[in-house]
């Protein structure tokens, strides 16, 4: 008699804490957004910190798992560098402005990122997969440039003697605002001759040639062609910070349009200003990631350490490349290996769905748990109940994030919970078929029951843990519900079930049982 | 209420028969999957990428069809949801989705507004099946284990054979109905496992405690009957936990429809459908033989 109040207390004491971890989620979830505007943005995101978190699938956004390609950086560059573009990649989403957001390094090496709410794919492969290299380079003087172009025809007519179906750099070459360009359509041709070895051996000492971006002139669209000195002046890590703003300059080409604007830091100020005491009159080709945004005159000595990119951007297109150069460049390029988004639409639907399909499973298999077992049917629904509310209690303490196949997961599990109390049921009515008096058959059941619930809860445990150890992602997602259903599992079945049982055959002393 | 009250099905003495259907099943399977060349495993595992599409104005399948393959695209399409709304597929993930937005925009004369995509390398892709190979072999050879450890070889052996089953029959059975192979599809193959085996225990523990009653000299001409009570005594349990397995699944098929999880309430449904069969007609019936063989065996 004592036992059942001790034991019922218990449970009572599990179902407050679980309750009270609920109370959050239950207050988020229900909220309507009128409400929420009322509420200090504040006291929301405390809310929302501890309420169940819904995976991408169900609240929509993007998931990328990226890999860092160390094929062409030395080995000493190589080690943690997967940590070092993991941190500028956390710098730049955190600039960029996306509300919990989760980046993380897997076991192989792997980044996976995961933002949620962001819908705008483009825009975001484009700023975390950018390697946002940027160097200032001294260009080589108009004369060299084409001269340079003379030399390479040369070259390539003793390489080809007769063969009448190559192309020579003058023809492919255009005259463009004091230099040469080519055009876009000629690019390939242009890159498959400056790439041959012979061509190679002949370019000045120390220079190679680059593109500018993609222009639109009378010839179409073209790009301007630099011959630019291999070795950097200046790079990106010497930047201190770096905004998107509005041109206001003189220059008609570019007045009114977006550009970003630089300031060294003391290194690179003193530097800088070197630089540009030097080689008055000469060009300095601004290059991002190997494609030369600009090229300007330098007029005089900039001693303050202030510099502009001017490249025909977009807004936004300045607004990205100011926060990469204000989060670093990634010690190697990435490449994104794999990339999901759902619409947030989708994910809604998704989870009216799966929450009708829950409701409606649920309630059928409570109605056909009574009409069965009657009385006992009832115990099972109130196991069942107790079930529900300590998984979902149990996920929120540990932070898990309910997925789809968490949902799954979930439906399952109500299945699977009957399961046990049927087992126990059937044992019951056997002892009592047996002729055994209630409180015997209550404890012989449940005896018996015990040993079988065990083996083969623990069973399907194995398969919930194989997915939760080596799953990765939604996979994960399933396995952490299934396994903290079967651990529930046995304590309401088990131990809830019997209290039930123990207050009605022991205290009640009742002589019947309805199941 | 009660149904199933003290049956005696002679479940063991027709098990022949049940071999039968058992391999029939097993063989339609097989040869389904080899007709389909495998699962038709999708993007998680092939890489591509895989687009959902919304068109306003509803789009007819054929004419998508039709602007891709004239634009050069080799796209795999389906109708998925509602009207309007379709799956498009693309083996090389070298595509953007905003490439082919465009295209079809200008091709159909929609809006088109896209729901989700998928982009996985082909690298990935090989990583994850052998992933899911090694995640649904080290669960049976655990379970393997365990059983042994608990019961003894000879039901953790006639278990893992009762999995094989109910996966090759399960999986055949959904490639057939020409659904898809994806990561979501492996969790629930191994819940699948988990489930199956569920049941298979519940039977072998019952026979076990009659064993018991017999010490170590088990009567071999009385093996069968005992087995087939085991067996028939659990019948209504097994049949009533499925049951109430199943209520939930086929709640998902009918609300579901249209999203990821339908899949995997499908496969879920026919392989606890199959496991609730095998472990009522198969396990007990394996265990049963091989105590007959090793026994004659140890006379001769």
């Amino acid at each position: 008699m004592r036992s059942v109040l001790y034991r019922g207390l218990v449970v009572i004491f599990a179902l407050g804490i679980s309750l009270w971890t609920l109370w959050p989620t239950f207050r988020f979830y229900t909220m309507t957004a009128e409400e929420k505007q009322n509420l200090s943005s504040e006291y929301l995101s405390k809310l929302k910190k501890r309420s169940l978190s819904l995976g991408l699938d169900l609240q929509g956004g993007m998931y990328m798992v990226l890999e860092v390609d160390k094929s062409k950086i030395p080995e000493d560059q190589a080690k943690g560098a997967e940590d070092r573009a993991l941190e500028i990649i956390r710098n730049r989403i955190d600039q960029w402005g996306v509300a919990e957001p989760m980046i993380q390094k897997t076991e192989e090496g792997k980044i996976i990122v995961q933002l949620p709410g962001v819908l705008e794919r483009q825009r975001a492969e484009e700023l975390i997969g950018k390697t946002a290299l940027l160097e200032f380079r001294l260009v080589a003087d108009q004369q060299i440039l084409e001269q340079t172009v003379r030399n390479v025809d040369e070259t390539i007519q003793n390489l080809w003697k007769d063969d009448t179906s190559m192309v020579y750099l003058q023809d492919i070459l255009v005259s463009y605002s004091g230099g040469l360009a080519v055009k876009e359509s000629d690019v390939e041709n242009f890159k498959k001759i400056i790439d041959l070895p012979e061509v190679q051996n002949i370019l000045p000492q120390g220079y190679e040639f680059l593109l500018g971006k993609a222009e639109t002139s009378e010839e179409g669209r073209i790009r301007p062609v630099y011959l630019v000195k291999k070795e950097p002046e200046l790079t990106g890590a010497n930047i201190k910070t770096a905004n998107h703003t509005i041109f206001q300059g003189q220059d008609p080409a570019y007045a009114g349009s977006p550009i970003v604007e630089l300031h060294f830091d003391k290194k690179g100020a003193t530097r800088f200003a070197f630089i540009t005491g030097s080689n008055i009159g000469k060009r300095l080709a601004i290059v991002l990631d190997g494609v030369v945004q600009s090229a300007p005159v330098i007029e005089e000595r900039i001693p303050t350490g202030d510099a502009i990119i001017r490249g025909n951007f977009t807004i936004d297109e300045a607004k990205e490349l100011a926060i990469v150069l204000r989060a670093g460049a990634l010690p190697a390029p990435i490449h994104i290996v794999e990339e999901r988004t759902i619409g947030a639409s989708l994910g809604k639907d998704a989870v009216e769905k799966s929450l009708k399909a829950f409701v409606f499973g649920f309630i059928l298999v409570i109605i056909f748990m009574i009409i069965y077992y009657k009385a006992s049917g009832l115990v099972a629904t109130l196991a069942l109940i107790l079930n529900l509310i300590f998984i979902l209690a149990v996920m929120v303490a540990l932070k898990a994030t309910l997925t789809l196949p968490g949902m799954a997961g979930l439906i399952l599990t109500v299945g699977m919970a009957v399961d046990a109390n049927v087992l126990i049921f059937e044992r019951i009515r056997e002892e009592l078929r047996a002729g055994k008096n209630p409180k015997m058959a209550v404890d012989a059941g449940f005896g018996r029951a015990m040993i079988t619930i065990f083996d083969a809860n623990l069973t399907t445990l194995i398969a919930a843990l194989v997915l939760l150890r080596f799953g990765t992602g939604p996979i994960k997602g399933f396995g952490t519900v299934l396994t903290i259903g079967i651990l529930s599992n046995f304590f309401t079945a088990i131990f809830v079930a019997k209290i039930v049982f123990d207050y009605f055959v022991g205290v009640k002393r009742a002589q019947k049982i309805s199941i | 209420m009660e149904f199933l009250k003290n049956v005696r099905i002679n479940i063991i003495g027709h098990r022949k028969l049940f071999y039968a259907i058992s391999l029939t099943l097993v063989i339609i399977s097989a040869i389904g999957l080899v007709l389909k060349g495998g699962p038709n495993f999708g993007v998680d595992f092939k890489g591509g990428l895989l687009l959902q599409i919304k068109t306003e104005p509803p789009a007819e399948i054929e004419k998508v069809r039709s602007v891709l393959g004239s634009a050069g695209y080799k796209a795999e399409v389906q109708t998925f949801g509602k009207r309007g709304e379709f799956i498009l597929r693309f083996p090389s993930e070298n595509t953007t989705a905003e490439a082919i937005k465009e295209v079809l925009e200008t091709g159909l004369a929609s809006t088109i507004s896209i729901e989700r995509t998928e982009m996985v390398g082909p690298s990935t892709g090989r990583d994850l099946t052998m992933q899911a190979i090694t995640l649904v072999l080290i669960s049976m050879l655990l379970m393997l284990v365990y059983i042994w450890f608990r019961f003894d070889l000879r039901f953790g052996a006639a278990s893992v054979i009762a999995l094989f089953h109910d996966a090759i029959i399960a999986l055949g059975i959904y490639t057939m109905l020409g659904r898809e192979f994806s990561v979501p599809i492996v969790a629930a193959l191994l819940t699948l496992i988990g489930y199956s085996i569920n049941d298979s225990i519940v039977v072998a523990d019952r026979i076990r405690e009659k064993l018991k009653n017999f010490g170590k000299a088990i009567p071999l001409g009385k093996i069968e009957e005992i087995f087939n009570s085991g067996v028939n005594e659990t019948l209504s349990r097994t049949i009533i936990t499925s049951l109430t397995t199943l209520i939930p699944l086929i709640t998902i098929l009918i609300f579901a429809s249209g999203t990821t999880i339908f899949d995997f309430a499908l496969i879920l449904t026919i392989g606890i459908i199959v496991g609730t069969y095998s472990s009522i007609g198969i396990v007990a019936s394996l265990v049963v033989d091989w105590y007959k063989r090793s026994t004659k065996r140890e006379k001769a």
